[in-house]
């Protein structure tokens, strides 16, 4: 990419090309224990597009010490790391220079690594910027920060609480909701049986009635219970 | 019964006052001149006070906790025996007030005892309890007793 781009900045820009300026980030300070590995992470911020001479360089500073000491260098697309210094044989680069990453990563960490590690990037023509400082903290056990087990205590409490109430009153709603099916079931039955009884209700004064008026009406008699039976087959 | 409501109340808003100034007040040890509590550490040195972070160790915090869940359970059980005094049958027992009250009594006995096992890690060998721990000890069977008579306690009228 940064092959077909750079012909095409040559195209666009004048034989001269004017330099802006390049933002270099690093991470926050980094706590880290003895005997593990740390990446001090390394990026730039600028106009162009990664050429193919951009160059990272990082250099450390002893905590207590006025000068630091290169221990990295990437240019023309090879990395030269320290070979010679503290980080003998600890120091690998992992970053990825097209993606401006110019991360390393440093193992098998000791009490006398605690210092600054600066980060430099240049992306010619962009070079005028300012180097990125990283602040290296080595331990034998990493410190709690203040209010992080608090925090956590309480949050997990009261997160528990609330799922305690949550399932409590979807078991509620659950446990309603079955009893509202069976009532409304039983209900159901119910009125069936309501209706039933209600329709015998109804026969027997019918039937009394038929009774007492058998003398005049025999015929009546037949034709109520007929009607009785289909309104009983309606209501079924 | 109205007595005995308003006893009950008061008991749980002085276990509730005990626990705030327990848990703010800066004395659960004093050493010489140094009094420290959860949060930070005080010298007072001719006249004038300097206070810088306390030591932040996880037990620490975990009695930091422990004072605040208990300090929030208490609130909430007296919410909560507020809304059940208007919502809850007759006869009816507050036990979700009184769960609540219990457990924050349990919260601040844990935290107290955590303190008193674990502060030699952080204070030197003079140093003696304050007044604020004290306090938390006093807030702890207060909590107990009004969460057991919440309990206990039946709705009337």
């Amino acid at each position: 990419m940064s092959s077909v781009s750079s012909p095409v900045s040559l195209v666009l820009l004048p034989p001269a090309p004017q330099s802006e300026a390049i933002v270099i980030y690093t991470g926050w300070d980094r706590h880290a224990l003895v005997g593990s590995e740390v990446r001090l992470y390394c990026s730039f911020f600028s106009w162009r597009w990664t050429s193919e001479d951009v160059t990272f360089s990082w250099s450390y500073r002893p905590d207590g010490s006025r000068d630091s000491i290169s221990i990295f260098h990437y240019t023309g697309g090879m990395p030269y790391v320290d070979n010679k210094g503290p980080f003998r044989d600890r120091l690998e680069f992992i970053g990825n220079p097209r993606r401006r990453d110019g991360s390393i990563l440093i193992r098998n960490l000791d009490y006398s690594d605690n210092g600054t590690f600066t980060c430099d990037a240049k992306n010619p023509p962009d070079i005028v910027g300012r180097p990125s400082n990283v602040r290296l903290l080595v331990y034998d056990k990493v410190p709690v920060r203040a209010g992080v087990i608090t925090g956590a205590i309480i949050g997990s409490v009261l997160g528990l609480l609330i799922l305690v109430v949550a399932i409590y009153y979807l078991m509620r709603f659950l446990v309603a909701r079955r009893v509202f099916n069976l009532s409304v079931s039983k209900l159901e039955k119910g009125k069936k049986g309501k209706g039933k009884e209600g329709s015998q209700q109804r026969q027997g004064p019918v039937l009394y009635a038929t009774l007492d008026q058998s003398s005049k009406l025999l015929k009546g008699v037949g034709s109520e219970k007929k009607k009785s039976g289909d309104s009983r087959k309606d209501k079924k | 019964m109205l007595l005995l409501l308003l006893g009950i109340i008061i008991l749980h808003i002085a276990a509730l006052v005990l626990l705030f100034v327990s848990t703010i007040v800066s004395a659960w040890a004093y050493d010489g001149n140094t009094s420290s509590d959860l949060w930070s550490n005080c010298t007072t040195t001719n006249g004038g006070s300097h206070c810088d972070q306390a030591f932040t160790g996880e037990w620490i915090q975990a009695v930091q906790a422990l004072m605040i869940l208990s300090i929030i359970f208490s609130v909430l059980s007296l919410f909560l025996f507020f809304c059940q005094l208007f919502t809850l049958q007759k006869g009816g027992r507050f036990f979700l007030t009184g769960i609540f009250q219990i457990l924050a009594s349990l919260f601040v006995m844990s935290g107290a005892i955590i303190y008193t096992v674990k502060s030699t890690e952080w204070l030197s060998q003079a140093a003696t309890y304050g007044f604020a721990y004290i306090l938390a000890w006093v807030a702890f069977p207060l909590a107990l007793i009004s969460g057991l008579i919440y309990v206990i306690l039946r709705k009337r009228e």
